[in-house]
């Protein structure tokens, strides 16, 4: 986005004076390099276990390879504008999990969750590309808005009338699948966010008491984000899913303050984040260990119980050091319950170390910037809320996950985004990734050459 | 500004909240580089963490050799940890390898040696800090033995389940030749983790027959008349007694100084008997007073010589402390001098004993690693130094030497000669117990010197306690020579 492009717009007024290149090559490249890195690191796994190449490398490679292609052959006809560098990202992240969880599968023969998770993969690129080739424009979302809040609070839901698993009730069990629907109603939320916030938002702006450098808000227009912490609040306590529950109340806030630009949402939505959270850290046990868990991490070993999850995890990440051990020689299945799915980090901090660690990172963290610059380049606010609520979701999700395994903050359940075993996540995950290289493409062929502010 | 929404430029919330993301995502860098660098060592050194103990038992563990023979090694379980200590002839050399534990960690040469056993000597690596750069496993190297497996297994046979021990050294050395104990366990039952480690671990710890009780270094025994020895390496280094023909002032039976205790003989002819034929007869009277007549200050002194209160001892695992009391009475200081009282030593001492005087009066400390080496066989480390000390003077040793052949010649340890060497010996039948109750201790040390050899090739020290054998037929000469016998001829090769 050049500063440069602005005079020449403004000369040509609202005629498309730029054609942005479509790169769609380079996005084909860089899906190769995908494949080609995961086949590798499947290999490297095989290689440091057994000495030889695992025998199913070339399949892995090939169904990946014909997945991602396919994704490639959807965003070529009906995306061609989208930002190239979505897909590739996706691919890798989602290669790289199929290894992880291959490789913590040779450490549990009776438990074998590789397959199924490149099923669910599979689901999920057939999603992608359902998404890509049916749904032309996304504004056709913004008219069904509440149609995916009702969607999202029935999913978010369900779980309550099915039995608690470890501690939280977010899974429904149905013929020995294991479904999660509070991811998809994630998708579902954050649309509904952007279309309510675009068409509400000059009167959520309206500015109230000004104390300080904040503008708080009035009380009229306090309904919704109350209603929506009211949900959070319910959904922690119902579920017991911290995890989830900060999400969407970190979703909310930082798409209401792109959307009215005020500081006092942000305010005022800490405030009610900091309340709710001692609130039911004090009255839910199952919160207040993990919160317990998280100040005294070691406090199980020096009461002689041997260590917890958290102080397993901890030490993976330890002993991967800068580079790590090296696929397939690390001890991350010491963590024990959930190493494939909430904790799958800690593999990757082991056998990759900071420097794959920080791959891993700087990846997510294109991923988001690039949903942002989508969202910045496009024009109508519908389209840049919803960029902005899918990028932020990704963003936050990351966050509340890698910090609560690597002891930045309280641990809570929550997946991972493509690297953790989850068909439910990976399958959201491709629909978030199908919708930001929608609006993307939207925003990237409109482009005039003038930035919107 | 803006075309829409009112003059609120969204463009700049949204690199705002772009900026928010970032930070969240750096922070999680941040983080992981605060784990992963700056706090690791912390969390790699935690004992709750189990890598290391992985690392360790996730290559096989070098070997203990006996020669060119290994009596250890591993075996793949394919378990979480992975090799498992495996012994050859466990009970026979379970008193120098000790056992390595995956549950009750290591003794004795497994504990010793684990540096080298165990790939964590800095010396295997072939470079410095090169383990720490690869963080590859250190390659392991072996410990080689300075046992004889001949004289190992004759001592063992000879003991032939009676509770007892045998240390064998070669005198020129100090490299100890056998170590036995009696009776002994499979250090093997030990190696693992499982529940069957556990009851075996109980089992062995609550036997009454003590079998993880390495009696050869780690018990001491009342040394009874084998302590003449000492005794009479003091009166002769003291010049008490110049002639070991000349009769000495020793009444018969001898009343303890300063009480209305009398000490007698088992047999006859001890009064006034001269050195030669009281050593030869064992004389409890002579000792007695020869003990007296030489001074607490002289005997603490010998006996510190031969190695007696010395709790510094490593061989390389540490020896239990032979004691021989000095601040004492006369009346204790003639029980003393006779092996009773508050004197006690370890089978080894004993041998050391006997090796002191075989070797012209001069001792080397005792040591059980040849050297370690790698894989290859290439030496990484000898025995170290070891030191040598004169015991007694070189005349006085060779006064002795003739005293403990005439014992094996016509005395009471004839059952020790060999065919073609000469043969030193010294019997003792130690009473212990309250009251002196207690089933006696059957002792005998012993050195052999082939014809053909110019040194005496071995000293060794026999020690039988057996609760199950008739109180009469326990003796020096009858119980325990044989089997001194067996170990020297094993040694000499007869």
């Amino acid at each position: 986005m050049t500063k440069a492009g602005t005079t020449v717009a403004a000369a040509q007024a609202r005629a498309p004076a730029v054609r942005l290149p479509r790169r769609r090559g380079i996005e084909l490249s860089l899906i190769v390099l995908a494949v080609l890195l995961s086949v590798y690191g499947y290999c490297a796994v095989g290689l440091a276990r057994t000495g030889t190449v695992p025998p199913g490398a070339a399949g892995y490679g090939a169904g990946l390879g014909v997945l991602a292609l396919l994704a490639h052959i959807a965003v070529r006809i009906r995306a061609p504008y989208a930002d190239p560098l979505f897909l590739p990202i996706a691919v890798l992240l989602n290669g790289l999990g199929l290894v992880l969880i291959y490789r913590l599968d040779l450490e549990t023969p009776s438990d074998q969750a590789a397959p199924a998770q490149l099923v669910w993969s599979t689901l999920g690129v057939g999603l992608f590309i359902a998404v890509v080739l049916v749904l032309r424009d996304h504004r056709v979302l913004q008219r069904y808005s509440y149609v995916w809040v009702a969607v999202a609070l029935g999913l978010l839901a369900l779980p309550i009338l099915f039995p608690a698993v470890n501690g939280a009730r977010i899974w429904l069990r149905i013929a020995g699948f294991s479904i999660q629907p509070g991811e998809f109603a994630k998708v579902l939320l954050a649309v509904f966010f952007a279309a309510y916030l675009a068409a509400n938002r000059n009167a959520l702006a309206y500015t109230g008491r000004r104390l300080w450098r904040l503008q708080f808000p009035t009380g009229r227009v306090l309904g919704p984000i109350v209603t929506i912490w009211l949900l959070s609040v319910g959904v922690l306590v119902l579920e017991r899913d911290l995890g989830t529950s900060l999400l969407f109340f970190g979703l909310f806030v930082v798409v209401l303050y792109v959307a009215t630009g005020r500081t006092g949402w942000i305010a005022v939505g800490l405030l009610l984040a900091v309340l709710g959270a001692v609130a039911v850290g004090r009255l839910e046990p199952h919160v207040n260990q993990r919160i317990e868990d998280w100040l005294h991490p070691f406090a199980t070993i020096d009461a002689g119980q041997g260590p917890n999850q958290l102080s397993q995890s901890l030490f993976a990440f330890a002993a991967g050091g800068v580079l790590g051990t090296g696929l397939g020689a690390g001890h991350s299945i010491l963590i024990g319950f959930a190493a494939k799915s909430d904790f799958i980090l800690a593999t990757a901090g082991e056998e990759l170390g900071l420097s794959g660690l920080a791959a891993i990172f700087l990846l997510y963290a294109l991923l988001v910037e690039r949903g942002y610059r989508a969202g910045r380049a496009l024009r109508e606010p519908f389209g840049r809320l919803l960029a902005v609520g899918l990028a932020s979701l990704l963003a936050l999700q990351v966050f509340v996950i890698a910090g609560g395994v690597t002891g930045l903050i309280p641990l809570t359940g929550m997946a991972m985004p493509f690297l953790a075993q989850g068909g439910s996540s990976v399958v959201t995950n491709w629909a978030i990734v199908a919708l930001l290289i929608r609006v993307s493409d939207k925003a990237r062929s409109q482009y005039d050459g003038r930035e919107a502010s | 500004m803006s075309e829409y929404g009112g003059g609120r430029p969204m463009g700049r919330y949204i690199r705002h909240a772009c900026a928010f993301c970032a930070l969240l995502l750096a922070a999680l860098l941040v983080n992981a580089a605060r784990v992963q660098v700056v706090q690791s060592r912390v969390y790699d050194d935690s004992p709750a963490n189990r890598r290391g103990v992985i690392a360790r038992y996730g290559q096989p563990r070098g070997d203990i050799m006996v020669g060119d023979e290994p009596v250890t090694g591993s075996v793949d379980t394919g378990e979480q940890l992975r090799y498992e200590r495996s012994y050859k002839d466990g009970p026979l050399y379970a008193p120098v390898t000790g056992f390595a534990s995956q549950s009750y960690g290591t003794t004795f040469l497994e504990h010793a040696g684990d540096g080298v056993l165990s790939g964590t000597d800095p010396m295997l690596s072939p470079l410095p800090l090169w383990n720490d750069i690869t963080r590859a496993p250190g390659r392991v190297g072996n410990v080689v033995t300075t046992l004889n497996q001949d004289a190992q297994t004759a001592a063992y046979r000879g003991l032939a389940g009676r509770k007892g021990a045998v240390a064998a050294i070669e005198p020129s050395t100090g490299r100890i030749l056998a170590l036995v104990t009696s009776p002994s366990y499979d250090p093997g039952e030990l190696s693992g983790n499982g529940e069957a480690v556990s009851s075996a671990w109980a089992r062995l710890n609550h036997d009454p027959e003590k079998p993880m009780l390495n009696r050869a270094v780690r018990q001491t025994y009342p040394p009874g008349s084998t302590f003449k020895v000492v005794t009479a390496a003091a009166a002769l280094d003291a010049g008490v007694v110049t002639d070991l023909d000349a009769h000495t002032d020793s009444p018969d039976p001898y009343r303890l100084p300063g009480t209305t205790t009398r000490l007698t003989n088992e047999g006859d002819g001890c009064e006034d008997a001269s050195l030669r034929s009281a050593f030869e007869w064992s004389c409890n009277t002579v000792f007695a007073k020869l003990g007296v007549d030489v001074g607490a200050k002289n005997m603490a002194a010998t006996a510190a010589a031969f190695g007696f209160n010395d709790a510094r001892l490593r061989i390389p695992f540490s020896v239990a402390p032979s004691t021989f009391d000095q601040h004492v009475d006369r009346a204790q200081l003639a029980l003393s001098s006779i092996g009773q009282y508050n004197t006690r030593a370890t089978p080894l001492q004993m041998a050391m004993v006997a090796a002191a005087v075989a070797d012209g009066g001069q001792l080397r400390a005792p040591y059980l690693v040849e050297r370690t080496t790698r894989l290859g066989g290439q030496t990484l480390a000898g025995s170290g130094a070891h030191p040598l000390r004169q015991v007694m003077t070189p005349s006085t040793a060779v006064r002795l030497k003739e005293l403990m052949a005439d014992v094996v010649r016509e005395g009471t340890g004839r059952r020790a000669g060999i065919r073609g060497a000469l043969v030193g010996g010294k019997t003792g039948t130690a009473q212990h117990g309250v009251g002196n109750s207690g089933v006696p201790y059957a002792w005998f040390v012993s050195w052999a010197q082939a014809d053909d050899s110019p040194q005496p090739q071995v000293a060794v020290a026999v020690v039988v306690e057996d609760a199950s054998a008739n109180r009469g037929e326990i003796s020096g000469g009858g119980d325990a020579a044989p089997i001194a016998q067996g170990v020297m001829r094993a040694v000499l090769g007869r």
